[in-house]
């Protein structure tokens, strides 16, 4: 058997990580854009579809997440169509992550008080203009910390991308172990990798959340 | 071609699903009191704790908030056992599931301990109550309070969490729907109904936990 050296392995892990930050960024971009469009959905005055929007919520925080992607990755192939994992992993933490941001952000949304919307509607804008010119940009600022906080928790979801097959820093850890035989070296160090991904990001929406409050 | 599903696939399988059913709620159950009741004291020592002491905790928080469960959950199955503590699939996944909700519970109350208005504590010591009266009554009672809604929704997320037990063969819910898929291949059907139990699951601890918390904190607000 050939020897793996420390660095042989941490560098192997280092060059999975790049799946790792690439389906996080996706997910979180994707995830985005899909959960802006949920909140206006859920905010709409269209009731069905707020309702429908607040049901699609309502499964993607009540399931885990690895259901979420089994069944993108198993439902998808029962309509004769191949899909890879990269593809399920993808789609799977878009929806879960666009549930979980339109949540939040309708919290953002909901916190702005209610004389704003007013004094918008009583100088004759539209919905769409209050929205734009009013409560965004007031909902935004106090959304950023807990959308920063939120992106921690995408990195950490991409480790189940692992489960279906998809080689990220977790499936390349469970590798080098069954290659290495040695899983505390090895999952410590995918610790340590996930840690100074997410920490900086951690830190960062601790440090915003503090300032934004200090600046009410 | 359209695909038919057929969910009467899984009738021959309720055992298996009703066993996976029991232990999943059974392992939320147990590392749901472990964990808070590691995350209480972690909080009291990182707010009275000396200093060492407070300085491990957060880094145990901070490590915890900031890695993947499942590999807290790989590192707790496959790591220690090679410093000679050997678990079982189920004594790893309660374990890892204790030290992750222990650190996200330990925020938690934490911020409900912060919020503890200094003349409060004074005030129980100037009534001669004892350091632990004090900190029971006066500090986390009122802790507790303030946070529990936050400590409920954690407590439903690490529930949806244990699905990934199933991948060291811990016989929870999603390790009965990948047993299920692997003998009739009715995969969709099969996770699909995990996913509503796990839906069920998380509206009844949802509306449990609330009122829990009105029978623990009687004229505390929602």
């Amino acid at each position: 058997m050939t020897d793996f050296s420390v660095w042989v392995i941490f560098s192997n892990l280092l060059l999975a990580t790049r799946w790792t930050i690439a389906l996080s960024l996706i997910a979180f971009v994707a995830g985005g854009v899909v959960g802006l469009a949920l909140l206006f959905a859920r905010m709409s005055k269209f009731r069905p579809l707020a309702k429908f929007v607040a049901l699609y919520i309502e499964f993607f925080q009540g399931t885990p997440l690895l259901m979420q992607l089994f069944m993108l990755f198993f439902g998808v192939a029962l309509f004769g169509v191949e899909i890879s994992p990269w593809t399920a992993a993808s789609l799977a933490l878009t929806f879960w992550t666009s549930a979980f941001l339109a949540e939040i952000w309708r919290g953002c949304v909901e916190s702005v008080p209610r004389g704003q919307w007013e004094a918008g509607s009583s100088v004759a804008l539209s919905y769409m203009e209050q929205m734009r010119y009013v409560i965004l940009p007031q909902a935004m600022r106090i959304a950023v910390p807990p959308t920063v906080g939120f992106s921690v928790q995408v990195i950490k979801g991409t480790a189940l991308a692992s489960i279906i097959g998809f080689v990220e820093l977790t499936r390349a850890g469970t590798m080098l172990n069954n290659a290495t035989f040695r899983p505390f070296l090895v999952y410590s160090l995918v610790g340590l990798i996930y840690f100074c991904l997410c920490y900086p990001l951690s830190f960062a929406a601790k440090r915003l959340e503090r300032r934004l409050n200090a600046a009410r | 071609m359209i695909y038919k599903l057929q969910f009467v696939d899984l009738l021959p399988y309720w055992d298996v699903l009703a066993r996976g059913l029991v232990f999943t709620i059974v392992l939320t159950c147990v590392s749901t009191a472990a964990g808070v009741a590691v995350g209480t004291c972690g909080a009291s020592a990182r707010a009275f704790g000396p200093r060492w002491l407070a300085g491990v905790v957060a880094a145990y928080v901070e490590i915890i908030r900031n890695t993947p469960f499942i590999v807290q959950l790989f590192f707790v199955y496959f790591g220690l056992p090679t410093l000679g503590l050997k678990l079982t699939e189920a004594e790893a996944a309660f374990l890892a599931m204790t030290i992750n909700l222990g650190a996200y519970s330990t925020e938690i109350i934490r911020a409900g301990i912060e919020a503890t208005p200094k003349g409060l504590i004074e005030a129980g010591v100037s009534l001669a109550m004892t350091r632990m009266q004090v900190l029971r009554h006066v500090v986390l009672k009122p802790a507790f309070q303030k946070t529990w809604p936050a400590l409920a929704s954690q407590i439903i997320i690490v529930m949806l969490g244990s699905s990934v037990v199933s991948q060291i063969s811990a016989e929870d819910l999603t390790y009965a729907a990948n047993f299920i898929q692997s003998r009739n291949f009715r995969a969709f059907e099969a996770y699909f109904v995990v996913a509503l139990a796990y839906l069920l699951l998380a509206i009844t601890a949802r509306a449990l936990l609330r009122g829990l918390g009105a029978r623990l904190f009687p004229g505390a607000r929602s």
